[in-house]
């Protein structure tokens, strides 16, 4: 049975992870390279790293980390943030990363879906989608890290997503995302049943329940955290063997917990 | 030991170089026949479309060079399925070193999402199969792909996936899985040093 994937997400500034600190037993907690590695060695199941510089001399920092991953890690991992033209998909996929992860630019040009999986394929192309449920229920659209509302629902960008050719859907709720209250079942449900292509919940994980939960409830594919991961709250080998307890498809963990 | 990678158009060879370097192995990557001919060993690996992807291999020789080849050589993923007589993606003859046929997954369920993305479980105690000593029954490797090789004759492991499939296949000195052993972890680390050390 194809096994739901537990994805922790690292935060890179200038080359170093943001988040982090309190990670067992690194010598350079700030690394990437080095803590991805480790979340390989104890059974995450695919690794996302998300570029938060703003400067060009960051970009290019974050293409040389990329290389390292692609050169050190065993897995699959996504890589994102700043990404707006076919160049940048380019050079990322080109420095070893397996996929990459756009938000923003495809919000404000759409096409560069259609364009990036024309010339690379759809299982290159993660869209994300961070989106905010008002009062009334209805879901909106976040582009830039959440700060500027759009005119787009959660449920028919996804739907135009999928349409254009993209291979998988990262869905983040700005209300559950550092809240530790659990996912965004009701909305990834949603997703879930109503596109073909996997659905991978980001935002709220605070419990190993909450991962239960959003693969039960949620029919999620794959549950993206980071916090949690990274203060060591929740470690990868015991959340594999609860959700396998809890008759949950997993991959086994590599390290006994 | 000589390592050589197949060079053609279909892409996303860096983790097959990694890996192997991980492994203390520097492969060369080469479209010269005789640099194809005289290595140790041969991966032939890739992701793309299978008529393109043959189409290239004809124009420049290669499909005669890889046939021909007497060490042993390992087909990942669209390799394993061009190695195969026939792919229904493009309606494609392939190299037909397999006498099987590559088919598109057709889900029965929602749930069933195509492309077969993920981790899933490779099988090899069915005593029809080939055991080749290279694959771990209940092992977990990292798959992408729409198409497969459904179970046949030369089978060398099983997975589940909406039917039974080819998961890896093994004929002479042929081998190929569907799945990729360089972004399979400790697991795929494993396949890759068997192969390396096959005889």
């Amino acid at each position: 049975m194809l096994a739901k994937r537990i994805i922790p997400c690292l935060d890179v500034k200038d080359g170093q992870t943001v988040k982090g600190t309190n990670f067992v037993n690194l010598r350079h907690a700030g690394d990437p390279v080095e803590l991805g590695r480790a979340y390989s060695e104890q059974g995450a199941d695919e690794l996302v790293f998300l570029d938060i510089t703003a400067s060009h001399e960051g970009r290019k920092t974050f293409a040389d980390m990329v290389t390292r991953v692609a050169a050190e890690v065993n897995i699959p991992f996504t890589v994102g943030g700043g990404i707006s033209a076919l160049s940048d998909v380019d050079r990322l996929l080109n420095a070893g990363a397996d996929k990459v992860s756009i938000n923003s630019a495809a919000l404000r040009r759409p096409e560069l879906i259609d364009e990036i999986t024309n010339h690379f394929g759809s299982q290159v192309c993660v869209v994300a989608i961070d989106a905010r449920q008002d009062e009334q229920g209805a879901w909106t659209c976040y582009l830039n890290g959440g700060r500027i509302p759009t005119e787009r629902s959660l449920f028919d960008w996804a739907h135009e997503a999928q349409e254009r050719g993209a291979g998988e859907i990262l869905f983040t709720s700005m209300n559950h995302d550092g809240v530790k209250t659990g996912f965004a079942n009701e909305a990834l449900r949603h997703l879930s049943d109503t596109l073909s292509i996997p659905i991978i919940a980001s935002g709220g994980a605070g419990t190993r329940e909450h991962f239960r939960d959003t693969f039960l409830l949620g029919h999620s594919d794959a549950a993206l955290a980071a916090s949690v991961f990274h203060f060591g709250e929740i470690s990868i080998p015991e959340l594999k063997l609860y959700l396998k307890s809890e008759g949950i498809a997993v991959r086994p963990p590599l390290l006994q917990p | 030991m000589k390592v050589a990678i197949v060079k053609y158009n279909a892409g996303n060879i860096y983790s097959v170089v990694h890996a192997l370097r991980r492994l203390g192995v520097g492969p060369i990557l080469t479209d010269s026949p005789k640099e194809l001919r005289s290595a140790d060993r041969v991966l032939f690996p890739g992701q793309g479309e299978a008529s393109q992807a043959m189409g290239y291999l004809h124009e420049h020789g290669l499909d005669d060079v890889i046939r021909s080849l007497t060490q042993p050589v390992l087909g990942i993923c669209i390799g394993q399925q061009l190695m195969c007589r026939h792919s229904e993606e493009g309606d494609t003859d392939c190299l037909g070193i397999f006498p099987a046929d590559v088919v598109r997954f057709r889900p029965t369920r929602h749930e069933d999402k195509v492309p077969h993305m993920g981790w899933n479980e490779i099988r090899t105690e069915n005593e029809k199969i080939n055991h080749v000593g290279l694959f771990e029954n209940n092992s977990f490797v990292y798959f992408v792909h729409s198409f497969y090789v459904p179970v046949c004759e030369f089978t060398a492991a099983t997975c589940d996936y909406i039917v039974p499939f080819s998961a890896a296949l093994h004929k002479d000195n042929f081998y190929a899985t569907q799945f990729h052993p360089e972004k399979s972890g400790a697991v795929g680390e494993d396949i890759l040093r068997r192969f390396l050390e096959a005889t």
